[in-house]
């Protein structure tokens, strides 16, 4: 499934990882102490990563 | 697609101050949806904590808030609920401030009966100071107080609650993100005491002395001893050994509601 644009809020992110390790495509990578989306056509929107972000630092949107 | 929680949070206060990975976090977010679907009026919301890492909340949070003395949110948020009922009441604390500093307050509010929310966030431990046990560490855990394991007994924060005559009880993991606001927005809802106890992670003081590699470790902890109350009835005690329960524990909508009992009072002594 395609239409999904991953927003990293960069100043919100601490890099705890819960993003990455909960999704559940493997969309998500950890840049050292940094998420960043290294496959977006991969995600599914089922939200867990936002839904599971303690810092308010990544958001799916619809495209 | 993507919510907007950021018209809810003041403006300029993130990110928060919250360690990497801190359940508090997510227990915000959910709140925040909570309150969206109630549809509550910030103006008439009241968002209470006393002192702690969850305590700090409510300072985020765009609404009427109040940020009290360690353990006393209970006993201000009654205030705020008599001097006005037509407020909605959500009170925001850890296990240390809702159960130990506050055990009294707390217990008295659920005995009262008081329409209110409590959202007890229950990380094991006192996290902004150190790392101290809490009433809820559980027995053998290590923390900075109890280097060699915590001999004490816990306190199971919803049988507590429930004992001390909540009429909406319920519980809910940190890593279960879809089911705290669905368990909030009952609460808020429901007329009386409801207590909606989320069980959490704290990496820095718990996590690292126990035994737990890093945050993701704890959450999928969280994820694999959580039981659904409906489910565990199906199941026997060997294997509910080390679980918890989670979703509405315990609901009575028979119960009289303080606010309107002290009306009844108010009337009675203008001869009404």
């Amino acid at each position: 499934m395609s239409g999904a644009r991953l927003e990293v809020i960069e100043r919100n992110c601490k890099g705890c990882s819960i993003c990455v390790e909960f999704c559940p495509k493997n969309v998500l990578e950890m840049d050292v102490f940094l998420v960043t989306v290294p496959r977006p056509e991969d995600c599914i929107k089922c939200m867990q990563c936002e839904l599971l972000c303690p810092d308010f630092a990544i958001k799916v949107h619809d495209e | 697609m993507a919510y907007d929680y950021e018209k809810s949070i003041r403006p300029g206060k993130l990110p928060h101050i919250w360690c990497p990975g801190c359940g508090h976090g997510i227990v915000m977010k959910g709140l925040i949806r909570a309150m969206d679907t109630c549809e509550l009026d910030r103006a008439k919301t009241s968002i209470v904590s006393g002192i702690g890492c969850a305590s700090r909340l409510p300072g985020y949070l765009d609404a009427c808030t109040l940020h009290t003395a360690h353990g006393r949110a209970a006993a201000f948020a009654t205030g705020v609920k008599l001097a006005d009922p037509e407020m909605t009441v959500i009170v925001c604390g850890g296990d240390g401030d809702g159960t130990a500093i506050g055990g009294n307050h707390f217990i008295h509010a659920c005995r009262r009966n008081i329409d209110m929310t409590y959202v007890v966030m229950n990380n094991y431990i006192y996290g902004m100071t150190g790392g101290q046990f809490s009433p809820c560490t559980p027995t053998g855990a290590k923390a900075s107080t109890t280097p060699y394991g915590n001999p004490d007994p816990i306190f199971d924060i919803s049988k507590l609650a429930i004992g001390a005559g909540a009429t909406f009880v319920a519980r809910t993991t940190a890593a279960h993100p879809r089911e705290i606001d669905k368990l909030i927005v009952q609460g808020i809802k429901h007329k009386g005491m409801a207590v909606i106890e989320v069980l959490d992670d704290c990496p820095t003081t718990y996590g690292r002395r126990n035994k737990f590699r890093s945050v993701v470790d704890m959450m999928k902890e969280l994820k694999k001893n959580a039981v659904p109350a409906k489910a565990a009835a199906k199941m026997t005690a060997e294997q509910l050994q080390g679980k918890f329960l989670t979703g509405v524990l315990f609901q009575d909508t028979e119960k009289p509601e303080y606010c309107e009992m002290y009306q009844e009072v108010i009337n009675k002594a203008q001869g009404a």
